[in-house]
Order: structure tokens, then sequence, then C-alpha cells
């Protein structure tokens, strides 16, 4: 893992320094919110409805140990006993008071992590592939790059004041797993016809208000000209991109109001620009940060005990059905950690259970664990000898739901429950559908399939890009959740339909029973996947099962 | 055609702790939506925001928020984000719902 220097170790203490004061002077009243928000918001504290909450950075997702278990500590004693990990691959903490700031952030110093451009309008927090570094199908492990990537957007004088926040996810594989289409900048790593490693980017994607699918700038990038391209590109949104209207202030719109030709030939013009003048960061420094992602060292030892364990317990073979992943090592697995129980909230983990995860990685893991968008914990390096004890631990703590990918593995924002921009609530419908289908015992029927849950049209819940994905709104005083069906946050992403209007909380869980039944009834056989049969039939039978009743069609009307 | 004034209150989140607050007829603030004065005029709410605005030293992002009267003449929230924000989230007994 990549380890603070002692330019980031400075960096970071000065800004914890820099914001207790700026909290004090807030205290004694040398400055009015109006002052204080914005330097607030600049180290990750938002107001919410109920609280402050704190959003920490969690680098492309990858956590060790030791930072695992001060998070736990933050929460026990800052929050109430728990955090939850977003979509954007951080930590949120819901319930710190204002004064008490400082010293959670201090505490953070202390195992290398900060709060810093969480919020705002800069490039935040990078993400990546959870399953980076251990992937069986990775080109090669992207976190040097995303690294790299952080060290150059922290502060950068050029991207403080941009028109709108900025978001970049990387992948290391074919596959993509950090839905690179629906960032601003997306890279995903390919080969030349030469064979050497390099960057396919993508831009312009982004859900919202206006969704879109990311476009092709460049098929193939070589990985040395990555930072002058991405200056380009930056240059070209900086001068170009809108600042009249918030909503119209991503580059996605940019890039749609332009045209694909025009910006890409922009961006090409910026880039012979900036390369000619581009000396590229010292060769120490990237040796340093490629030598930090060194794989562990790994233990080859075949051993029977995984095959002989999922035998004799069907339970646990369940588990490794949907939870354990193809490691690039065959002699390993990667474990994704479900924080999906059924009926609970998800992305959610008490302290106990944090300590449980950190214990696991630190006896089984090579001390690493990882947070995925999808609001799970990822260990990403278990032999697959361990895998029976990892999964005995898990049990205990109540972090053995086996559902990765299946409908109760559901992503859900906080929504009204918490979020001051929500219009709905979104936790609650998602404990109800985890609820209501394991009554009826057909997740593992019904096979992969992926609800999303936004609490508003912000999308952080990626509604977009579900099969089904869920829009909570305000409907004249009441809750009230539009469908979407057919979303993809792959590699072949795309955005869902609208079933059309929406229903009221109560009428929702049925519409989805409906859709899925649907699905059971008209797919071809068992390994026709709900996205497989949608996009052969289309939204049609689905619109018919949900609005065919009377009452529907009269609030259709 | 002007639309028909609904009584409101002036609510805020509380500097130090972050949680809900509402503005008192002493123009003091309070943790129960029952203890906040009423304006039932879009004067009266004005006058009032204004002075809970002054208060930037106590709350943060006071706001005006509409409420129905009910059993004593105690205000209610008219919408379901202000109902929210009396008790805390759904999905823990935390907030302000646990302090009660
Ligand atoms: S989607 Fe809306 S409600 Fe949900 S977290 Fe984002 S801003 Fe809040």
């Amino acid at each position: 893992m990549y380890k603070y220097n002692d330019f980031d170790e400075a960096f970071v203490r000065n800004r914890v320094a820099e914001f207790r004061e700026q909290v004090e002077r807030r205290v004694d009243g040398s400055l009015t919110e109006d002052e204080f928000k914005p330097l607030r918001l600049k180290n990750g504290l938002y107001l919410q409805l109920h609280a402050y909450m704190l959003r920490v950075a969690v680098p492309y997702g990858t956590l060790n140990s030791t930072q695992m278990r001060q998070l736990a500590l933050i929460a026990e004693r800052f929050d109430k006993g728990y955090g939850h990990f977003t979509t954007r691959q951080n930590i949120q903490f819901n319930w710190p008071r204002l004064k008490d700031v400082p010293e959670i952030l201090e505490l953070l110093a202390d195992v290398e992590m900060h709060a810093i451009q969480t919020s705002g309008n800069c490039i935040r927090n990078v993400t990546a592939d959870h399953f980076a570094g251990a992937a069986l199908d990775e080109i090669e492990d992207p976190r040097p790059t995303a690294e790299l990537l952080r060290q150059w957007s922290t502060d950068h004088p050029e991207f403080q004041y941009l028109p709108r926040k900025f978001k970049i996810a990387i992948t290391g594989a074919p596959n993509d797993r950090a839905v690179t289409k629906a960032h601003d900048i997306g890279l995903r790593m390919v080969r030349s016809e030469a064979g050497d490693p390099g960057y396919e980017v993508i831009v312009g994607g982004g859900l919202g208000r206006t969704p879109m699918v990311g476009k092709t700038v460049r098929d193939f990038l070589p990985k040395a000209d990555l930072l002058p391209y991405l200056e380009a590109i930056m240059q070209v949104y900086n001068l170009s991109g809108r600042r009249d209207n918030k909503y119209k202030a991503r580059i996605k719109i940019l890039v749609h109001e332009t045209g694909l030709d025009e910006i890409k030939e922009m961006i090409e013009e910026a880039f012979e620009r900036q390369k000619r003048d581009f000396r590229g960061p010292p060769s120490e420094l990237l040796e340093m940060i490629e030598e930090a992602f060194a794989p562990p060292l790994f233990d080859n030892t075949q051993s029977l005990a995984f095959d002989h364990a999922q035998e004799a317990n069907p339970a646990f073979r369940s588990f490794v059905e949907t939870n354990v992943a193809a490691h690039k090592n065959p002699a390993y697995g990667i474990v994704s950690v479900s924080l999906k129980p059924i009926g609970g909230t998800p992305g959610d983990a008490t302290a106990e259970q944090m300590r449980t995860l950190a214990d696991l990685a630190e006896a089984y893991g090579h001390d690493e664990l990882r947070v995925s968008h999808e609001q799970n914990i990822i260990l990403p390096h278990v032999r697959k000898a361990d895998i029976p004890a990892v999964y005995a631990r898990l049990r205990e703590a109540g972090l053995a739901t086996a559902n990765i990918g299946l409908v109760s593995d559901i992503i859900a924002c906080p929504g009204m429950d918490y979020c001051a921009l929500a219009t709905a609530r979104s936790i609650p419908i998602a404990q109800q559908i985890s609820t209501r289908f394991d009554e009826l015992k057909l997740e593992r029927e019904i096979g992969p399939l992926k609800i999303k849950i936004s609490g508003c049209i912000n999308a952080c819940g990626h509604h977009h890009v579900g099969h089904i994905g869920i829009l909570g709104l305000d409907k004249a005083g009441k809750e009230n959740y539009q469908i979407t069906l057919g979303g993809d946050g792959t590699e072949t992403a795309t955005i869902g339909e609208r079933t059309g209007p929406g229903f009221d909380a109560e009428d929702l869980i049925q519409a989805i029973e409906a859709i899925i039944e649907t699905y059971l009834g008209l797919r071809e056989d068992t390994s026709e996947t709900f996205l497989q049969a949608y996009r052969r039939v289309g939204a049609e039978p689905f619109k018919q099962a949900i609005y065919a009743r009377p009452e529907d069609e009269a609030r259709a009307a | 055609m002007a639309r028909e004034y609904k009584p409101q209150i002036v609510t805020a989140n509380d500097l130090f702790e972050g949680d809900v607050v509402y503005f008192t007829a002493s123009h003091d603030w309070v943790r129960d939506l029952g203890g906040a004065v009423v304006a039932y005029s879009k004067e009266a709410a004005e006058t009032l925001l204004g002075h809970a605005s002054d208060q930037q030293d106590k709350v943060v992002g006071p706001y005006l928020a509409e409420v129905v009267m009910g059993e004593d003449n105690r205000p209610e929230p008219a919408h379901f984000r202000e109902a929210f924000r009396t008790r805390g989230p759904s999905n823990y007994f935390h907030g302000k719902q646990a302090e009660a």
C-alpha cells in the first residue's frame, strides 16, 4: 500500500491545524456561516438533516487493517457506533459534533487518511475497481495510476475552482467494475497492438439530472502521456465549461453541446501544448508508487480444504458461489463481504464489524481491504484454504450474507433519512425489498440482478445504471418512486428507461415483485439474466405487468 | 391569485451539535417543534426569519417551514421532510426520537 512521505504527512497535518483554527473562529463568532461553509466543505464536513456529516476519503477504495480499526474507533467515539460506506468508496460519519471534527481529522491523519476534496468543485477522490491488484481478468493494477492522479489533483491550483465537481474512475480490467462510463473521466486499461498497456479515455459520463454514458475521446493513450492528456481535458473544461448554470456545468454537458469530434480536437490541441512543456513526475516518485502497490508475497501451497468445506457445508458453498471471485493466483480467492444483511441499511458497518474485518484482513488477507462502490467490503487476497475460517468469523459477526450481485445486494443512497438534498427516503425501500425477497425465497432463482436506489435526482445511488433503478421524488407532498429498467453500469453501460408514472411506497414493492415475476415468466432459461431478457424483449411486458391493475391506470391518467 | 397563507415557523440546525432547532417567541431556540413560535402572516414570518438570521453564532441555515395547527394549537409539520426532522432517521432509533 502507498505510504505517506514527509510531504504528504506535513500537508495533511497542516490542513488539520488550519481547520482546527477555522472551527475555533466559527465558534467564537469571527467567521460567519457564509464564510465558514466553503471551508468546512473543503474538509468534507456537511450539515445534513439531523446532524453534521463527515465524509472521509478512502483513496481508490483501499484500506489496511490499522485504518479500518481507526474508522471503528471514530465510529464508536464520535458517531453512534457505525459508519456508512458510500457509492464513492468513501465512508461517512453521520453524527459528529462540530467541535470534535478537528480531533477526528487528527485521528485520521494518524493513519494517513483525510477528508480533503470530498466536496466542492474540485477533482474528487479517484475511484477504482475494487478488485484491483487481485482480479483474474486484470491487465495491470490501476492503483499506481490512481495514486499518481490523487497526488496530481490534490490542491492543484488550476483545479480548485472548476465549473463543477469532477470525478475520475479507473479500471485495469476489461470487465468494468468501476462504472467508468458514468464518470467525468473514465480510464479503462487496454493493450496497444504491440501489447503495451495504456488507457482508453472516456469523457463526459455522469448520472444526475442529465444522465449520460461517457464517450471515448482516445482509444489508446500510452501510460506516459496520461497526466498531460488529463491536464488537456481539464484545461478545455476549465475554459469552456459552463459556469452560468449549475445544472449545465458538468463536463458531460460541454461534450454534449460541443459535439464529440470538436471536443476531441480541442483536447488534442491542448494536449500538444501540454506535452511540449510536460516534464513528468520524477521517475523516483513513480517507482516509489509502483513499489507501494507491488503484489503481496502469495503462498502458493495447494490445499483441498476449500473444496472439502464446500462439499461438507451447503451454506458455505452458496457463500462461495456469490461472494468469492476468481483471483489471479489460483491458490487465492477474492472475498466480498456483503454489507447488505436482509432488512439492514446498505453500506453500514458497526465498529465491531469493522474490527472483525480488520482482524480478518490482518490474519488472512495480506492486510488489505477494499470498499466497493456497491457499498460492500472486499478482502482481495485470501488463500482459498483460509476462506472457510474467514467465513466462520464473518458469520459470527453477522457479515456472511451470501447475496453479492443478487436482488438483496442493493445500492441505496442515504436519502431523506440523512441527506439534506433528498426528495424522498431510499433506505426503507431497500430494507423492504430485501425483506420481501427473502420471504419469497426466490433470490437464487432470480440470479444476477442489480437494484439501485437514489433519494433524489442527484443519483448518488446510481439508479440510472441499475437493472432496476428506483428514484425517490416528492410528488405533491408525498414520497413517490419512479422505476427505470435496463440500466447497466459495466463496459456495456446503458441508462435505464423510465417505465412511466411513479408509485407510492406502499405500491412500489408490489411493482418490483411484478417486474421480477414477469422476468421469471419470460426468460428463455435460467441462464438468461434479467438484463439479457430485458434487452431481448424490451420494456413492454414489464410495463404491462406493473400498470395492468385498474387503479394504476387511473393513477397513470 | 395569491396563495392562501399557511402558518409558518422558523427552523435551523444548531451550530455546535448540528441537530434540528426551532425559534421561539423569546427569540431563543428549542429542540421541540411544540415550542416554536408560529407566524400567521407573511410579514410576521419574514420578521421572525430576520431575527432568527441574526443568530448566526448559534444556528446554521434558518428557514421558514409550513406547519399545520394540531391539538392544543400546537404546530405540526406540514411536509414529510419536516416530519422526519422532528424525529430522526427511520432506519435506526437515533436522533430526536431517541432523546425525547
Ligand atoms: S441521491 Fe440525492 S438523496 Fe441520495 S445521497 Fe445523493 S443527494 Fe442525497
